[in-house]
C-alpha cells in the first residue's frame, strides 16, 4: 500500500530501493535460515542476516529517518517506502529486531545526547545486536512484578537477578534491561538501563528450546553484574515509563522504526495454491466448498487488515485514535495463526511431517509455521492482555487487572 | 490480494464527506435518538406483530431528508441530485443504520444506484423524480431467495406490440413506502429492466409479515401488468445490475456497520454502568473480551466497506471482490454482536421494552439482504479459485 500521497523525493526513494534491492539481493544463505528472527540459532545464520543488515544500512534503506548524527539518513517517512520495497523484494529478514524495533526508538526518545550517539547506530546496522530484558519467572503478563535488583554503588549498579524468555540473548552485545531500584514502590521502584551482555562479567547466558525443536530464546543471569551508571536510561524511577514506550514500539502502535522486511507477501494465496495442488479423497481440495469457506474468510481477514492499517490512517473515520493501532499485534499475531491452521488442515496428513522428511510439503512450513504462531499470541504482551488493553482504553470498560 | 488498485490512499473521503456524515449524525441524532424511534416503531407487539399493521415510520423526517438533498444523494447533479461519492454515500448510511432509520432512503438509493448505471433517457427521468423525493424500490427478488440479480420469476410478453409482465417479485424492501418499482423481468434470454407506478393496474403489492420494525418488505403479484415503451429503462437489466451490484452491497454493508457499532456502544454503555458482584460488569473477561472482539469484527468490515466504496468511485475492477468482503464481514461483524448485545444485557436484554431487540431485528434483516457471508464467499471463491487461477 502506498504511503500518503507521495512526495517527488519519496517516489525518488522508492525507484531507489527497488532498483538497489533488485541488484543487491544476497546470494543464498550458506545454511537455512529459521522463519523469523526470534530463532536464530547458528553463528552461520547470524553472521549472513548481520551482513545483510549491514548492506541494507549502508545503502539506507535501514534507519532512513533517524538523524545523520545517530547513524540514520535524516529523512521523513522514508521508512515505510523501505520497508514496503524490503517485502515485495522477498529479501532476508533483518536480524536485529529488537535493536531496530525497540531499543533504537526508546532510546531516540529517552536517551541522552551521547547515548543517542553510542548506540543508534550500531542498533541500526546491525552492528550490535540488541535483547529484551523484561520477563522474569515471576513477571509476564504482570510485567511490573520485577525482581532483578539493581543496588547502586558508586558511579555503578550492581545487578542481581533472573531474565527469561530472552531473545537473540545468546547473539546480543547489549539488553535493554528493566530492574527494580526500589522495594518500595512497584511502578515507581524501577528503573531502565542498557546492560552488557556479551563476555560480560556476571552475566550468564543459557538457551531454551521451543515447541518447535528451535531454540532462539534464553535465559539470562545476573549475578553481581556491574553496569556503570552512564548506561541508565531516563531518571532512576522512570522505568515503568520508559519501557511503555517500548512496548507501544514492540506492539506496533506506533509506526515501526526499523524495516523487519522481508517475509513472503501474500499467505492467503499461498494457501490457495497448497489447495489447489492438494489431493483429498481423490478430488481436489480446492474444489471442496467447506475449504472453499475457510479460505475465503482467511482472505476477507487478510484484506481486512491491510484497509484497517489504511483507514488508521484517515483521522475521519476512525472514532478513537488508538482504536486501529492496539488491534494491529492481536490482528497480525491471530491471524498468521489461523492462516497456519488452515494450512496444517488443508496439507491433511501430509502436515504430520516434520521440515527434515523429505514428503514433507514445503519442508513443513505449515504445522511449523502454525505451532511458531503462539510465540507470536504470546509475546510482546499476550493477546489476552491485549484485549484487556482495548477494552479498556478504547472502550472504557473497566479496569480487570 | 486485491488492494493494489487505482482507489486513493484516504479513500477518498474528503472534507465534503466528512461533513455530510457529521451533517447526518447530527441531524439523526436529534430528529431520531433511540427513544424515539422505540415510540415510533416499538410500542407493542401488538400493531405489527399481532395485528401485522405496517412498520411506522415518520414522513415528516424524509421530507425533511429530502429537503437536505438525501434523496438524490446517488443521483448525479445534471439530473438533479448531489452526485456524492459511493464513499460518503456509505459514511452516511451508516449513520442511518446506528439510528436504525425507518425511510424509504435505501430503498430510493439503491434504485439510483441500478438506474444510474443504465445509461438511458427513461432511466435519467426517473432519477429526477427519486431525487425530488419520489420514493421507489427494488423488485428484482426471485422467490428462492438467491439473491444474485440474473434471475428473475417474472415473465414479460411482447403481444402485438404490447408489453405485458406476470409473475413474482419476492423480498421487496420498503415496497409499502414507494411510490414506483424498479422491476426485472424475463424476456426472451434477456433481462428486462423497467419501472412501474405503485398504483399499476394488475399489480398488487402484498405486504409480508417480518420481524424487523423498522422496515417493511413485500411481495408484488403482476398479473397482466401492461409496460408503457416509455417506462422500459433496458433490455440488458443483467449488465445494468451487474454494474451496480458491488454498490447495492456497500449500501447492505453500511448500514450493518451502523447498527453494529450503535449495539457495541449499547452493550459497552451497559457494562459500564450495570453493576454485579460489585464492579461493572465490564470488569469481567467474559464481558469485556467478547466486546473486544466484536469491535474488532466491526472495524474489519468498515475498512472493508470503505475500501469497497473508494474501489466502486475509482471504477476499479476490483469493486466486485471488495463488496463481495465488506458484506460477508458485515452480516457477520453483525451477526456476533447482536448475539452479545442481548446475552451481555442479560434479562433486561430479552425484553420488549428495551432497545436492543430493535436493532437486533434490523441486522438480522440487513445480515441475509443480498446475499449472507456464506453466499458472498463462495460467489468470492469463484474468482479468487477458480477465474483467477
Ligand atoms: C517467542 C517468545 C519470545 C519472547 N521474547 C521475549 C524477550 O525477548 N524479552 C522478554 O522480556 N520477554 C520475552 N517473551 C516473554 C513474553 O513477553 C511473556 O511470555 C508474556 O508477557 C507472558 O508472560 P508469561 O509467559 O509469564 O505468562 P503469564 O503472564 O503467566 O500468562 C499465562 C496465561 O495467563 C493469561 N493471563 C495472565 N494475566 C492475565 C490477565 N490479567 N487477564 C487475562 N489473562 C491473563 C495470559 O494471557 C496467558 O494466557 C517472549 C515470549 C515468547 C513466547
Amino acid at each position: 500500500m502506498a504511503a500518503s500521497p507521495s512526495s517527488p523525493e519519496q517516489n525518488d526513494f522508492r525507484e531507489y530501493a527497488r532498483r538497489w534491492l533488485q541488484e543487491n539481493a544476497p546470494p543464498p544463505p550458506p545454511e537455512r535460515l529459521p522463519m523469523s528472527p526470534l530463532e536464530i540459532m547458528t553463528v552461520g545464520q547470524r553472521n549472513y542476516l548481520q551482513d545483510w543488515q549491514g548492506q541494507c544500512h549502508a545503502a539506507g534503506l535501514i534507519g532512513c529517518d533517524y538523524p545523520q548524527s545517530y547513524g540514520g539518513g535524516g529523512h521523513t517517512n522514508f521508512q515505510p517506502i523501505a520497508n514496503q520495497e524490503l517485502g515485495h523484494a522477498r529479501v532476508p529478514f533483518m536480524i536485529n529486531i529488537v535493536g531496530l524495533s525497540m531499543a533504537a526508538p526508546t532510546i531516540l526518545k529517552h536517551g541522552s545526547e551521547e547515548q543517542k550517539r553510542r548506540f543508534i547506530p550500531g542498533a541500526l546496522s546491525g552492528g550490535e545486536i540488541w535483547c529484551q530484558g523484561f520477563s522474569e519467572p515471576g513477571a509476564g503478563s504482570d510485567m511490573a512484578n520485577q525482581q532483578t535488583m539493581a543496588v547502586a554503588e558508586g558511579d555503578n549498579w550492581i545487578v542481581n537477578g533472573h531474565k527469561v524468555w530472552t531473545t537473540l540473548g545468546h547473539f546480543a552485545r547489549w539488553m535493554i534491561l528493566i530492574a527494580r531500584t526500589s522495594r518500595h514502590h512497584k511502578y515507581d521502584g524501577l528503573t531502565y538501563f542498557l546492560a552488557p551482555i556479551a563476555g560480560h562479567p556476571g552475566v550468564t547466558v543459557r538457551p531454551l528450546v521451543k515447541m518447535t525443536g528451535e531454540s532462539g530464546f534464553n535465559e539470562v543471569l545476573f549475578e553481581d553484574a556491574v553496569i556503570p551508571d552512564s548506561h541508565r536510561l531516563d531518571d532512576i524511577g522512570k522505568g515503568w515509563a520508559v519501557a511503555m514506550t517500548t512496548l507501544t514500539y514492540e506492539r506496533g502502535a506506533a509506526e515501526s522504526a526499523g524495516g523487519t522486511g522481508g517475509q513472503s507477501s501474500d499467505p492467503a494465496q499461498g494457501l490457495i495454491e497448497l489447495a489447489r495442488e492438494t489431493q483429498r479423497n481423490g478430488l481436489c481440495a480446492a474444489a471442496d466448498p467447506v475449504t472453499r469457506d475457510a479460505l475465503m474468510q482467511r482472505v476477507i481477514a487478510m484484506e481486512g487488515l491491510r484497509q484497517s492499517a489504511r483507514r488508521a490512517r484517515v483521522p475521519g473515520l476512525c472514532d478513537h485514535p488508538m482504536r486501529l493501532p492496539l488491534q494491529q499485534k492481536l490482528l497480525s499475531s491471530e491471524n498468521h495463526q489461523a492462516n497456519a491452521r488452515l494450512g496444517v488442515e488443508i496439507a491433511g496428513a501430509a502436515s504430520t511431517l516434520y521440515k527434515l522428511d523429505p514428503n514433507a510439503p514445503r519442508q513443513g512450513y505449515w504445522p511449523l509455521s502454525y505451532m511458531a504462531s503462539y510465540g507470536n499470541t504470546i509475546a510482546a504482551g499476550t493477546n489476552e492482555i491485549q484485549r484487556n488493553i482495548l477494552g479498556e482504553r478504547v472502550l472504557g470498560l473497566a479496569k480487570s487487572k | 490480494m486485491t488492494s493494489e488498485d487505482r482507489a486513493p490512499v484516504d479513500f477518498g473521503f474528503g472534507e465534503e464527506e466528512e461533513m455530510l456524515r457529521d451533517l447526518a449524525r447530527k441531524f439523526l441524532d436529534e430528529r431520531i435518538p433511540v427513544e424515539t424511534l422505540r415510540q415510533l416503531v416499538a410500542p407493542s407487539p401488538v400493531p405489527v406483530y399481532e395485528q401485522g399493521e405496517p412498520p411506522a415510520w415518520d414522513r415528516s423526517v424524509w421530507e425533511d431528508l429530502v429537503e437536505l438533498g438525501w434523496a438524490g444523494l446517488a443521483v448525479e447533479e445534471k439530473e438533479g441530485g448531489a452526485g456524492v461519492s459511493m464513499v460518503g454515500i456509505a459514511a452516511l448510511v451508516e449513520e442511518v443504520g446506528r439510528h436504525a432509520l425507518p425511510s424509504p432512503l435505501l430503498a430510493c438509493l439503491a434504485c439510483s444506484l441500478v438506474l444510474r448505471s443504465a445509461d438511458s433517457e427513461v432511466a435519467r427521468r426517473r432519477l429526477g423524480q427519486i431525487a425530488q423525493g419520489t420514493p421507489a424500490a427494488l423488485a428484482i427478488t426471485p422467490g428462492d431467495g438467491s439473491w444474485e440479480p440474473e434471475r428473475s420469476d417474472i415473465q414479460a410478453r411482447r403481444v402485438a406490440g404490447e408489453l405485458t409482465l406476470d409473475g413474482t417479485a419476492h423480498f421487496v424492501q420498503d415496497a409499502l413506502k414507494a411510490d414506483f418499482f424498479v422491476v426485472t423481468a424475463r424476456l426472451n434470454d434477456k433481462l428486462l429492466l423497467c419501472t412501474l407506478p405503485a398504483d399499476a393496474p394488475g399489480l398488487s403489492v402484498e405486504q409480508n409479515h417480518i420481524h424487523d420494525l423498522t422496515r417493511d418488505q413485500a411481495t408484488l403479484r403482476f398479473r397482466q401488468v401492461r409496460v408503457s415503451p416509455s417506462s422500459v429503462v433496458t433490455d440488458d437489466g443483467a449488465e445494468v445490475l451487474r454494474r451496480a451490484w458491488p454498490s447495492l452491497l456497500v449500501l447492505a454493508s453500511a448500514d450493518l456497520c451502523g447498527s453494529s457499532e450503535w449495539q457495541l456502544q449499547a452493550t459497552v454503555e451497559y457494562a459500564k454502568n450495570r453493576k454485579q458482584f460489585d464492579r461493572p460488569l465490564g470488569f469481567f473477561q467474559a464481558v469485556k473480551h467478547p466486546l473486544v472482539n466484536a469491535m474488532v469484527e466491526i472495524d474489519r468490515a468498515r475498512s472493508l466497506l470503505y475500501h469497497a466504496a473508494s474501489c466502486i468511485d475509482a471504477a476499479s475492477v476490483e469493486a466486485e471482490k471488495a463488496s463481495r468482503m465488506a458484506k460477508s464481514a458485515a452480516s457477520d461483524a453483525g451477526a456476533f454482536i447482536s448475539d452479545r448485545s442481548v446475552q451481555l444485557h442479560g434479562g433486561i436484554g430479552f425484553t420488549w421494552e428495551s432497545d436492543v431487540h430493535i436493532f437486533f431485528k434490523r441486522s438480522l434483516h440487513g445480515q441475509v439482504l443480498w446475499g449472507d457471508g456464506i453466499h458472498h464467499r463462495k460467489k468470492l471463491a469463484e474468482i479468487l479459485i477458480d477465474r483467477d487461477g
